[in-house]
């Protein structure tokens, strides 16, 4: 029996997906308007991805994120609010405006941020394992990265020591099935990055990416699998971003055509569909949930636009060391 | 003459350079139909095809490594990074490899490689893409670096850089779209040669890559204060042109060194000590010389706090005013 959210948690994790979509294309105007500034990474179109990887955690559980990391950070607990404060640059931001776009940080809700050296997160997140694991902790750290990342070294290194030091980290490939522009099929020896599992002794999986029950009841069996077996997973998820890769990609090196399949999957409508078609939602409560997260992201978009409250210099150069050893 | 961008100019020099020669090979990630991640390269996989134009993965330790072995057997690759913080990746086959394998080898091995990356902030991407890491580099025998500011400087720099038989470091601002006139035959700028780029007798700036731009913009303000700047651009960090320096401070007995890198270990560090260790120069100083470079601290993201960081052409007037003032 393929596995199914229940009522509550469909129409919570439907939610969720919303949100971040929602959360993304407003940042996207917000850019596009000049309100922003920087460069911006979206994930419109993971969505299934979000909502089911850190749901299917223990909240304890940790994660460390890439430059994509908006719909990651959301799902793993910070609110819309921290987050589009942090987009402005503002001082009550996740990470007082000194992080940005790239850089969303949450230690209240187990994500310890983000590297945007792509694949440079991997062997943190196994160092991070590795304490937990002399801890004796019960808990696990997920460590995403992309097809593109892949190539890494960095990303292989981790894989074989987390293996060979039996370190609890889900190693999860985020495949969009493009890099920048790049597309996994040129650049990446194997059909499947899960394929390479063996290649560490670590066990591992392929699955559909762009539907959010199999990306969550995939994430509960191997978060299951590291905590029982005191090992290392790695789960390969199959994606697509409908966005650009940043702010101002044309997109010349996919056609139109590919984008309208992948568009026709869309996650956030597939399980809608769903979830109607269980009688867990009628087209009319979706609509307003569409509403009022818009209306309430809108609002707090407006809100945040019109304040200044921004950290100072001495206050940015007093994070370069601990105070303790401040020069 | 013709009037190039930065990115053009760059972007003529590699190609002219691989019409001449086909053994000149550009590597790089996103290098082909996406034009590079600063559009330094767009045209050129059409032009020249996959022969000579290779994209490749998203590893820039193993592209690096693999240009110095293809240069090892006759390539001359550039190979493109994306960031210049990504340099640190880099950083094993360049300090490790590239810059030693003709003297380990007694000579008898030589790695012409080009190595290009853009430096610098004012992009809004926060700490891991907007730093200077130039003196990471300058402190390793073995390696050329150039960091040129203008686009005929950066045409001609990459033209000798292609053609040099060691290899050679080319950095680059992120004022890619910044234009001039440019000749339009093929001319070399020599690697090791610095450029007066104002002429002025009271004070001497020194400094290279974006920072040319700022400390021009200062000598204009300066003459107002009937201060005469001369701004010497120094193109190359190593070799670096000694004799173009303690030239233009015994003549004016004033030097601010300037770069957008922080100040703690910087390269200015050198060049202040290139001057005081030269007896006719430091006999020459009317004043101390000043260090104005970036703050130090990683590139916050907020906008205001970010702009902060680089030198601006405020400190620099400042400092030169204060010397005048004793
Ligand atoms: C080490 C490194 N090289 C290059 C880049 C520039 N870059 C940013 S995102 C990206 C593509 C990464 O692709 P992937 O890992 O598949 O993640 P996606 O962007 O698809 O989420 C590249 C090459 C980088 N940030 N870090």
């Amino acid at each position: 029996m393929a596995f199914e959210f229940s009522r509550t948690q469909g129409r919570e994790i439907l939610s969720l997906m919303l949100r971040s979509r929602f959360l993304e294309e407003k940042v996207e105007a917000l850019f596009a308007s000049h309100a922003m500034h920087g460069t911006t990474h979206l994930a419109v179109g993971q969505e299934a991805v979000h909502a089911g990887v850190s749901p299917a955690l223990d909240p304890d559980d940790w994660i460390v994120t890439t430059h994509r990391c908006h719909g990651h950070t959301l799902a793993k607990g910070a609110s819309e609010e921290a987050m589009l404060a942090e987009f402005y640059g503002l001082s009550q931001g996740l990470a007082q405006g000194l992080g940005g776009s790239m850089h969303m940080i949450d230690l209240e809700h187990h994500n310890a941020g983000s590297s945007a050296v792509v694949g440079s997160g991997v062997p943190i997140a196994t160092g991070m394992a590795l304490q937990l694991k002399r801890k004796a902790s019960p808990n696990l750290v997920v460590a995403f990265f992309g097809d593109g990342a892949s190539s890494r070294g960095a990303v292989h290194e981790a894989m074989n020591m987390a293996s060979v030091m039996n370190l609890p980290v889900l190693f999860l490939c985020e495949h969009n099935l493009y890099g920048m522009s790049t597309c996994a099929r040129d650049m990446v020896s194997v059909e499947s990055i899960a394929s390479r599992g063996p290649g560490y002794g670590i066990e591992s999986l392929m699955v559909d990416g762009n539907d959010v029950e199999i990306v969550y009841s995939a994430v509960q069996e191997a978060a299951r699998y590291i905590r029982e077996q005191k090992r290392p997973y790695l789960l390969e998820v199959r994606t697509y971003r409908f966005s650009g890769h940043s702010k101002n990609d044309k997109r010349t090196y996919r056609t139109r055509k590919e984008e309208q399949e992948w568009l026709s999957r869309d996650p956030i409508e597939a399980l809608k569909k769903k979830l109607i078609s269980r009688g867990h939602l009628i087209e009319e409560e979706y609509n307003l949930m569409e509403d009022s997260i818009r209306s309430r992201i809108d609002e707090i978009a407006d809100r945040l636009g019109d304040q200044h409250e921004e950290l100072d210099l001495a206050q940015a150069a007093a994070y370069v060391y601990s105070p303790e050893v401040a020069e | 003459m013709i009037k190039l961008s930065y990115r053009e100019a760059i972007r003529q020099a590699m190609m002219e350079e691989m019409e001449r020669d086909p053994d000149v090979v550009l590597i790089g990630e996103d290098v082909g139909c996406y034009g590079g991640c600063f559009q330094v390269t767009p045209g050129m996989i059409e032009r020249f095809g996959p022969r000579q134009v290779i994209e490749t993965p998203v590893s820039e330790e193993c592209i690096v490594g693999v240009a110095v072995g293809a240069a090892m057997m006759g390539m001359k690759p550039i190979v493109e990074v994306m960031y210049g913080d990504f340099s640190t990746l880099a950083a094993d086959p360049l300090i490790n490899h590239a810059a030693k394998i003709r003297f380990m080898s007694a000579g008898q091995q030589s790695v012409p490689l080009v190595y290009r990356t853009p430096m610098g902030s004012g992009t809004g991407a926060a700490a891991q893409h907007t730093q200077s890491l130039e003196a990471l580099f300058t402190n390793v025998p073995g390696l050329k670096i150039v960091y040129p500011a203008s686009p005929t400087d950066a045409k001609g720099l990459m033209k000798s850089a292609i053609r040099d038989p060691d290899p050679v470091l080319f950095f680059e601002h992120k004022l890619y779209g910044a234009e001039e006139l440019v000749p339009q035959e093929d001319y070399l700028i020599p690697i090791g040669k610095a450029d007066i780029k104002r002429q002025g007798s009271d004070v001497t700036i020194i400094t290279y890559g974006k920072t040319v731009f700022t400390a021009l913009e200062a000598a204009r303000v300066l003459e107002n204060d009937e201060i005469s700047a001369e701004v010497l651009d120094l193109r190359s960090l190593r070799p670096l042109d000694t004799e173009a320096i303690l030239a233009s401070v015994k003549k004016t007995g004033r030097v601010v060194v300037l770069h957008e890198a922080p100040r703690f270990g910087g390269f200015a560090g050198e060049i202040v000590s290139t001057i005081v260790e030269d007896l006719e120069a430091f006999s020459a100083l009317k004043a101390p010389v000043v260090r104005v470079c970036g703050l130090d601290m990683p590139t916050p993201f907020n906008k205001n706090l970010e702009q902060q960081l680089p030198p601006s052409s405020k400190r620099i007037i400042e400092s030169v005013l204060a010397m005048f003032r004793g």
